[in-house]
Parts: C-alpha cells; structure tokens; sequence
C-alpha cells in the first residue's frame, strides 16, 4: 500500500480531530477528539516505519497508547469531578480562570 | 599624672552618661552635682598634668599618649609609607594653657549653670549637653593631631547647635524672624562651610606629608623646604576658612550673633570663652607650618584685624545686652587672629586666655541681669541697677575695665601685646585698625555699663521693683572671674614696663610650643617705642570711655542727636551692613533656585522616568490579559495557531 494514502488519513483525522476540540463544547467530546489526534499521529507513525522498513517508530506507537490510556483516566477524573461540582460538562460554562 | 590626660576629657563623658540615662528621674541637686563634679575632676587633674608638665626640662615638656590606632590609611607622603592615624592626646605647654582655660572657667560657669537654669525645664539635658561640649573641647585641645582635634572640633559644634537650640520652641529674633531653632541650625549651617575647607586642607596635608600628627607635619614642614611653599599657602588658607566658621571671623560671622539664643552661661562657656576660641588655637598649634607660609600670614591678619573693626562697629549699636557682648567677642575674636597674622601667637593665645576671662564674666554677668529682671534684654529698657544688684555690677565693671584695655586689668596686657607685636612686625596698619577697634571696643564696652547700671530704670516700675541680685551659686563664679579679670594679665607683663627685668612667665611658658616669626625684628625696637605705644592705646581707650560717658552719661539725649546726626552711618550699622540680606539674596536665593531646579529634575525627569517604566509594564498588562478568556477553546485555538506558526517557520527556513 501507497504509505502517502496512509498519512493522508492520520492527516485527515487528526483535522478532524482539532476541528472536534475547538468546535465542540462536551467536554467528553473534546477528549475523544484528542483521542483521535493522538490516533492519527500513531497511524502516521506506522506509516513511516513501514516505508522505512524498521520498528523504531512502532515503539513509539506503544508509548502513545498507554499515554492515551493514562490521560482517558486522568481526563474522565477530571470530567467527573467537574460534573460533580457544576453539574454540566459544557466548557464554555466553565470560564472562570481568566482576568 | 600625665599619663591619665586622655581622662581629663572622658571624665565629663561620665556625667553625660549618667546624666543623660537617669537625669530625668534624679533630683535637679544631684544632675547638677554630677554635672559641676565631672568637670572639677577634670580640673584638678589637669592641673596635676600642668603642674607634673612644668616640672619636666623646658625643651622636654611634651607629653603624648595614644588609646590606640584609629585609621590605617594606607600609604601616603612622599616616600609612600604606611599611615596610621591614632586616637593620641598630648600635653605641651599650649594646650596645657588651654585646658585650664576650658576646665577652669568651664567649671565655674556649671556652677553658675546650677542657679541660672534653676527654673528652666530641661535642666538635665542642659548639663548632659554641656558636660558632652566639656568633653569635645578637652579632646580637641589635647589631641595630638589634626584629626582627633577635628573630632573635638565637630563635638563642639554639635553641641553648640544643640545648646543654641537649647530652647527650641521659642522665638528669638524679631527683625530676622529666626526661632531658637532656626539660630542652632544657622550655626550648624555657616560651620560647615568652613568645616569643609578646614578637611580640604586636612587631606592636602595627609596626601602630601603622610601625617597629621602636630610634631610631625611641623617636621614635615620644616624638611621640605621652599619647593612646598604655595602648598604650604594654599594648606594654610584652607585651615583659617575652618577657623573663620568656628571662631566667627568674617564672612562667616553671621551665625555667631544669632548664637546668643542659647541659654546664658551657654553664650558664656562656648560663644566666648572656649569653642569660637578653636579657630585661633588651631592657627597657634599650626604655627609651624604659618610661618612658613607668610601669605597666608597676611591673609589672617588681615581678616582679624577687619573682623576687629567691623564687628566693633556693629556692637555700638546692638540694643539686645547679649548681642553686644556677641559683637564684642566677634571683634576680640578678630583682635586673637590679628596676632597670630603678625607671627605673635603667645600674644594671641595670651589674649585668649584673658578674653576667656573678662568674656566669661560679662556674659555671665549679662545672665545675673537679665535673670533678676525676668528675662528683659533690651538695655534702652534698662539702667540704675547699680544699686540693686552691686556684685554683678562690681564684677561687670571689672571685666568692662578689662576689656577696654585699662591697666592694670588683664585685657591690658594682652591687647598691648597684641598692638605692639602688630606694630614691631612692621604692620602699621593693621596697628592702626586695631587701635581704633579699641577705641570702639572702650565705647560700646562703656555705653553697655552706663545704660545698664547707671542713670534711671526705663523699663516698666513692676519690673525693676523685683529686680534683685542673683543667689550665691550665680555671684560666686562672679566674683571668682572678676578676680582673674583683675589679676590674670600679670602673668604676662612685658619687659618695658618692668625695668628690664623679665616677668614675662606666660612668654617663656609657651615659647618650646610655639613657632616664632619675628623675634628678631621685636628685639630690634626699643623699650621706649614700647613705652609709646602703650601709652598710646591706653589714651585711646580713654578717649573712647570719655566718649561714651559724655554721649550716654552727661546730657540727656544726647546718643539720639548723636545717631540722627549721622543717620546714614547709624542705619548701617543698625541694620548690621545688611548681610544677613546680602547672603541671602547673593547666596541663598540662588542655592534655592538651583535647589528647586534639581528638586523638579528629580521629581519630574528621575521619577518620571521610574513612574514611566511602572506604567508603560501596567499597560502592557492589562492589554495581554485579555487574551486570558477563560474559554478552553480559545487557547486551544491559540495554541494551534502557534503550532502553524511554527510549522510555516521551519517550512520557511
């Protein structure tokens, strides 16, 4: 397979991926689009190894995942807790820390 | 005996010490006895040192003792030695003279003190600062050289201004507006100007000679020879502008006649006797280097000897009883100075000495009227208390005789040795000033007196009805002065009035300590010439006592024709030459515009500056914080933009 159409597509989602984080206000929403950025870097990654022939940046895809698992964690918490406390996960409610 | 001299001037520390902790809460007996103890214990001892110093070989009399290193200059002089500054004392016959001077009339003018200052508040700090003036006199007297003098020197300025402005709340001068706290700060003021000169000359001597010590730049002096002769000028010149603002001497005698709003016994003790008398102690303790600078020579006598009669002038007008003895002093002070110019520095210091004397009693006596008359210093509201209070009135007369020059008091002696050196020097002029400077000096002198004590009371009834001789504590010092007034000039009768026999102790006793310009022109006249002049400046002093006895005395209005005759001379000096307006409008008002100028430059320009870098960072602020929404999305957004930024960049590149 052509490793251009690959990067294409990590190109693609990762767009759709900013477009998700700035567009949308759920904050659930916003996480899954990182997600999706942090996918589409991975995707690339694999793209690359694959034309260069070597694993190095296969290793690199690992460390993304986990990465990506620890900050669902972290980032869900975090969701939760404000849910807790303003009873809504629109973001653009939760403005206060400015001048 | 003589090893203990750095304690003739620690000891009065003690009553400052004492004094100054618990004054507030001991009896006024008590702060008054620590205060006259201190200073007798300092008495006696330097008479012990005087009389242990006089028992020493003629040219071994100089004792120095040092309470160790003070400042380690580094090298300097000409060979680049190291230079150590000690904090020394030393004892030689001249400050031998000067610290019985200082001690002696110091202690009875703190006895005095004790009944003049009985009703004043601040009785206790009147005698921590006068105890702490006692100290700072006795050090710079006796330190061994220019430096620890200095040290006194300031002392006694600090004290001057703080006792000037002993009643600080209280007004003082009516025609300049001054409080007794704008006078302090006048003194201060004027005696830094001087003071200023005074370390100017101080460094050139330290750079060049690599010492301060008395002996030493003496040494210095006498070993560099001729090639150091406009230094030696110059060094000279700056160290008489120091004793000019101490000693009063024109143009800075202003600050001198606003002194006198200190407490009496204060205008008595360090406006008279003892500090104004720094400035010709230290011409005498450098005579080494004068006369090898004889410009600097001529400069003195000149200063002194028109200091003499101007100041003169202004006191034949003075109505206030404590301005005209300020004059007095200003123009006796100028008399010390014309001496030490013309090279008679025993005649100068034999002046101060009696001065110290007859100075002290007057003023003293001046305290005794106006504390029987509640406080009344104009003399035109004054006369006839002859008989109300006969000893301050016999003592007052004694030291008036004194001062005019009237043999045998002690003023006669000294002033003709003053004369009489100007005129052998060859100085005919400064002879000639000084002459008449003494007829003034009789004039004034007399005027004071009669309007005083004779004729009839001119104040309101009430006032001269309780007017009464001051108590025991006040007539005792008195009468003690009055007699040294009388009998302290025989110590120094010269040769011509004694057959040829030599009775001049007061000359020998200070010949191994001080340089001497002109023996041998003084040797070259004649006992007759001598004879002459005396007789000369004693028919002068006469004439000015008839003067004033026929002008103040004899008619009725006569002093009022007299001045309205000669309006214009009479409101010259009335209004004092208007120097006091001369330097403010010459001097200050200048100094402020510039002040002003610099105050605006620092207001506007350097803070300004300051300011601007605080506002120019607030502006900046609150323009950035804008960015700071609080939207998530926002700084998403931003953060992308940086990214592209960024990432176009690298692209770029």
């Amino acid at each position: 397979m052509d490793p251009r159409i690959v990067l294409l597509v990590s190109a693609l989602l990762f767009s759709l991926g900013v477009l998700g984080v700035l567009t949308r206000r759920g904050a659930i929403t916003i996480l899954m689009c990182v997600e999706l950025m942090l996918n589409a870097g991975n995707l690339a990654f694999i793209a690359f190894a694959r034309a260069a022939g070597t694993a190095e940046a296969q290793v690199y895809v690992f460390f993304i995942m986990t990465l990506a698992a620890a900050e669902a964690a972290v980032g869900l918490a975090i969701v939760i807790a404000l849910f807790r406390l303003r009873e809504t996960t629109d973001v653009d409610e939760i403005h206060l820390l400015k001048w | 005996m003589l090893k203990l001299i750095p304690w003739i001037a620690i000891l009065p520390l003690v009553g400052v010490a004492v004094n100054g902790l618990f004054g507030k809460r001991l009896p006024r007996r008590t702060v008054g006895l620590i205060g006259c103890g201190v200073v007798l214990a300092s008495f006696l001892l330097s008479c012990g040192a005087t009389f242990e110093l006089s028992r020493l070989p003629e040219d071994a009399r100089h004792y120095e003792t040092s309470l160790g290193a003070w400042l380690p200059l580094g090298p300097a002089g000409a060979h680049g030695e190291e230079v150590t500054i000690d904090w020394g004392f030393a004892l030689d016959p001249l400050s031998a003279i000067m610290i019985l001077v200082v001690t002696g009339v110091g202690f009875l003018i703190h006895v005095y003190s004790t009944g003049y200052m009985a009703h004043e508040d601040g009785f206790h700090r009147f005698f921590v600062y006068i105890n702490l003036f006692m100290a700072m006199m006795l050090t710079l007297v006796l330190g061994s050289n220019l430096l620890v003098t200095f040290v006194g020197w300031e002392g006694v300025g600090l004290c001057s201004y703080l006792l000037i402005g002993f009643f600080y709340d209280r007004p003082f001068d009516a025609r300049t507006g001054l409080s007794c706290a704008d006078a302090g700060r006048k003194a201060f003021i004027v005696n830094r100007i001087g003071d200023f000169a005074f370390v100017i000359g101080m460094l050139y001597l330290v750079t060049v000679f690599g010492t301060l010590d008395y002996r030493g730049v003496t040494q210095a002096i006498a070993a560099a020879g001729e090639g150091r002769h406009a230094l030696l000028v110059a060094v000279g010149i700056l160290l008489f502008v120091g004793a000019c603002g101490k000693s009063a001497q024109i143009p800075l005698y202003v600050w001198l006649p606003d002194a006198m709003a200190g407490p009496t016994p204060v205008s008595a003790l360090i406006h008279a006797a003892t500090m104004v008398t720094a400035g010709v102690y230290m011409v005498t303790r450098m005579s080494g280097l004068y006369v090898h600078a004889p410009e600097a020579m001529a400069v003195i006598a000149a200063v002194g000897a028109g200091t003499a009669l101007f100041a003169a002038t202004m006191g034949i007008t003075a109505t206030d009883i404590k301005k005209v003895l300020a004059y007095s002093t200003v123009s006796q002070l100028g008399y010390m100075f014309a001496a030490a110019g013309v090279g008679a520095y025993v005649a100068a210091i034999f002046h101060l000495m009696t001065h110290a004397f007859f100075k002290a009693l007057l003023f003293l006596g001046a305290g005794s009227v106006i504390h029987g008359q509640e406080g009344q210093q104009d003399i035109t509201k004054m006369g006839g208390l002859k008989a109300k209070m006969p000893v301050t009135f016999m003592t007052f007369m004694a030291a008036t005789l004194a001062i005019a020059g009237i043999v045998p008091f002690a003023g006669f002696f000294s002033k003709d040795e003053i004369l009489w050196g100007a005129f052998s020097s060859g100085k005919g002029i400064v002879w000639g000033v000084l002459a008449v400077a003494a007829a003034l000096t009789a004039f004034y002198m007399f005027r004071l007196a009669f309007l005083v004590f004779f004729g009839s009371y001119r104040g309101d009834r009430h006032t001269f009805d309780h007017a009464h001789e001051s108590p025991r504590s006040m007539t005792l010092p008195l009468v003690v002065l009055a007699v040294l007034s009388v009998v302290g000039g025989w110590i120094g009768i010269p040769k011509a009035l004694t057959g040829g026999a030599d009775l001049n102790v007061f000359h020998h006793w200070l010949a191994p300590a001080v340089a001497t310009a002109h023996e041998s022109a003084e040797a070259a006249h004649g006992a007759g010439l001598e004879l002459s002049l005396m007789a000369v400046a004693l028919g002068i002093a006469l004439a000015g006592i008839a003067a004033a006895f026929v002008v103040y005395r004899q008619r009725e209005g006569m002093a009022a024709s007299v001045a309205s005759t000669f309006r214009p001379v009479y409101t010259l000096w009335r209004n004092l030459y208007w120097v006091d307006e001369l330097y403010e409008a010459v001097i200050l008002k200048p100094f402020y515009a510039v002040s002003r100028f610099f105050a605006g430059f620092d207001r506007w320009v350097v803070d300004g500056l300051v300011n601007a870098a605080g506002v120019v960072t607030e502006i900046t602020g609150q323009l950035v914080k804008l960015f700071q929404t609080g939207y998530v999305r926002n700084y998403a957004l931003l953060f992308l933009m940086g990214v592209v930024a960024i990432l176009v960049y690298f692209a770029m590149v």
